[in-house]
């Protein structure tokens, strides 16, 4: 089957989905904080179209309640959120060191490879538009996690956190029109508390180490 | 019903009401009230179900059977005898400047928040619901684990909740993939992630897409149940938060997870026709009891000790819910059980044994038998309750576990009893010094309230000796729901 001849809908969902994946690569390289939290906003936009244009083209309409969710969420609270903290906590000029940047794209890509993969086998994703989503969405978690070993810094952690969050929640709309409402409200309670919790450790982590780096959080050891 | 709304609105009363009234100086004793009013309407609702069967709300939210009904009663109770020693600890926490007024609001507040969300995680019958309240009750956790706010418990406070995210995030991804294996079956139903529901109809499930569900299934609640290698966060969270929440971590939280990963193999592993996910469970049950059982030996926190002897059990109880077949799995239920009791009760010691010796360092509790009776030897008896020795319950489950595994695996019993002596070896050597050790000068005994540690002490014992109809009868119903054939 060719591109061309999917409707036009799902061409635009593919669009999206590819969109997705690459704003997850920009924050995988990006190093300014500020940015680095736009950027993720961005990525909301991008969930936000993808939920209305399901909503519209499958007639569910309660995935508009789910949309309303993302932007409220994802587009403005927690970035404005974020931003705010960083502004409180002055590390808004901070540019973090990601070492062996290079490599870290290359291991993005094998990690995009690699959900391709495990996506394939599956007998149900025979369609195109299905296929490519599922590995995507699961690509975007894998390359959310991906920057939470990779970042230092704790808001930058806090963003791949969120981005897989991103990735669970395409994962969702896409494949199956977005979960059962109840399910769908306790999802973002759950991620509107994270944020919250989010930014009261950043206080205790900045009182009590001086600093935001969780490379100095090494007090702990498995074996003494 | 009514017993079933009762037992979750009084914990979610009083969470909200704790959030407001937290720091009176009351407020402990409002807080052990709660507790037993729980306790006494989770016991009504397991009476319900015992007399009347399986029950659904309407709606299907909930769904009570002879699995859950039992833990919900260990939850409550374990919850009920841990506010009882809660009272008191923070009491003189207070006292001693180490919290404030505004964070005992907190930890009042989500006390109740942490048992709300697991009698939540356990009862219902959605299986979003079911993630929902189960990273709902690492939100509630998280910052009591940094409690203390030194920079010991706000580390393992972040990595709790980072490791527990990352871990609960891929539960999230096996349950989009359930949802999306219904989907094709019953297409656009809101019903197609009740449990109840989907186990009708699992033969029609997609097989691929479950085998996929199950590993990040697997891994995602595995993570919480702690098993190795993704155990990281557990001795951390469970060493530097206040002891009674060390007591309801280890005791309820782990069961939570194991219960979440358990429903998806009766779920799962009927509709494939291999048997991956018990092999997947076997192996990282397998890793984690003996891994854990060799890290208890280099430890010198008293708490993060028993952290990984709770790893070790999880792991021995993973194991068994793998090997399968009716004694394994009635040996894991009650493994469940015993393992919350004893590990709660233990904790509980721990604590006193902290405040008496001012410290958590091993090396500095010393003499515990010799300033206060009472704590070294309930100390001394819980840990030889845990290492598994008879008359006490954890010796009957891990005997019926052995005797299983000799059946189908014989290969394994080896690494199973050597791994126990290691775990034993480690924990007595550390414990003995402890509690027959000289005491230091000046060192002298603290108020404790032993009741709920000899209530739960007793309670082991009775399940080694003698196990009630009642909870047998529980125990095989929930043996033939997970295996399809019952022991008794």
């Amino acid at each position: 089957m060719n591109y061309a001849q999917l409707p036009l809908a799902e061409q635009l969902i593919l669009t999206l989905a590819a969109m997705i994946l690459f704003t997850s690569f920009l924050l995988l390289a990006q190093t300014r904080i500020v940015s680095l939290i736009h950027t993720f906003a961005w990525q909301g936009v991008l969930l936000f179209l993808t939920t209305c244009l399901m909503a519209q083209s499958s007639g569910r309409y309660h995935l508009y309640i789910s949309a309303g969710l993302t932007l409220a969420l994802k587009v403005f609270f927690i970035p404005w959120q974020l931003r705010r903290l960083v502004i409180r906590l002055n590390i808004r000029r901070d540019i973090e060191n990601v070492g062996g940047s290079s490599m870290i794209m290359i291991a993005g890509g094998a990690l995009v490879i690699f959900s391709y993969y495990v996506a394939l086998p599956i007998r149900e994703l025979s369609e195109l538009a299905t296929r490519n989503t599922i590995a995507i969405s699961l690509a975007v978690i894998l390359l959310g996690m991906l920057m939470l070993i990779t970042r230092r810094k704790a808001v930058s952690q806090v963003v791949g956190f969120m981005s897989m969050e991103n990735g669970l929640f395409f994962a969702a709309v896409v494949s199956t029109y977005g979960m059962p409402m109840v399910v769908e409200l306790g999802i973002a309670f759950d991620v509107l508390v994270a944020v919250i919790l989010f930014g009261i450790f950043f206080f205790q982590i900045k009182a009590g180490i001086g600093s935001l780096d969780v490379d100095h959080l090494n007090r702990l050891h498995e074996v003494d | 019903m009514t017993a079933l709304y009762a037992t979750l609105l009084i914990p979610f009363g009083a969470m909200l009401a704790f959030g407001v009234i937290g720091h009176w100086k009351h407020a402990g004793t409002l807080n052990l009230l709660v507790c037993i009013a729980t306790f006494v309407t989770s016991l009504q609702l397991a009476i319900d179900v015992y007399n009347n069967g399986v029950m659904i709300t309407p709606g299907q939210l909930f769904y009570i059977d002879a699995f859950n009904v039992y833990l919900i009663l260990v939850n409550a109770l374990v919850g009920l005898t841990t506010s009882i020693f809660s009272r008191p600890y923070m009491a003189y926490e207070l006292k001693i400047g180490r919290v404030d007024a505004g964070r005992m609001r907190l930890y009042h507040s989500m006390f109740q928040g942490f048992l709300l969300t697991m009698l939540v995680a356990l009862s219902t019958n959605n299986l979003g619901v079911l993630w929902v309240a189960v990273e709902g009750a690492t939100l509630a956790t998280v910052l009591l684990v940094s409690l203390y706010r030194t920079p010991e418990s706000i580390e393992a406070g972040w990595k709790y909740f980072i490791l527990c995210g990352v871990g609960i995030a891929q539960a999230l991804f096996g349950t989009v993939l359930i949802y999306f294996a219904a989907e094709k079956v019953f297409p656009g139903e809101e019903s197609t992630l009740l449990w109840s529901v989907l186990k009708e109809h699992s033969d029609q499930l997609e097989p691929t897409v479950l085998m996929l569900a199950f590993v990040f299934l697997l891994v995602g609640y595995g993570t919480k149940i702690g098993l190795v290698p993704l155990h990281n966060w557990l001795p951390d969270a469970h060493s530097e938060g206040p002891t009674p929440m060390s007591a309801i971590l280890s005791g309820l939280l782990l069961n939570i997870a194991l219960y979440a990963v358990v429903r998806y193999k009766m779920l799962i592993e009927p509709a494939l026709n291999n048997h991956l996910p018990s092999y997947m469970m076997m192996g990282f049950g397998m890793l984690s009891f003996s891994v854990a059982g060799i890290l208890l030996h280099h430890q010198r926190d008293i708490k993060r000790m028993f952290s990984y002897s709770s790893i070790e059990h999880m792991g021995l109880m993973t194991f068994a819910f793998g090997i399968g077949g009716p004694l394994a799995t009635f040996g894991a239920l009650l493994h469940m059980i015993v393992h919350s009791l004893t590990k709660s009760a233990i904790f509980i010691t721990v604590g006193h044994a902290a405040h008496i010796a001012g410290t958590q360092k091993i090396a500095e509790i010393r003499g515990l038998i010799r300033t206060q009776p009472a704590v070294g030897w309930t100390f001394l008896l819980g840990t030889v309750a845990i290492a598994g020795f008879p008359p006490f319950g954890v010796f009957t489950s891990e005997f019926l576990l052995f005797t299983a595994t000799m059946k189908s695996m014989p290969f394994l019993v080896m690494p199973l009893l050597i791994g126990l002596a290691v775990a034993f070896a480690g924990l007595f050597r550390h414990v003995q010094p402890m509690v027959f050790g000289e005491p230091p000068e000046g060192q002298l005994p603290v108020k404790a309230n032993m009741l709920p540690i000899i209530f739960h002490l007793f309670l082991v014992l009775w399940l080694g000796i003698s196990i009630p109809d009642i909870l047998a009868n529980w125990l095989d119903q929930a043996t033939i729901m997970v295996v399809g054939k019952g022991l008794l």
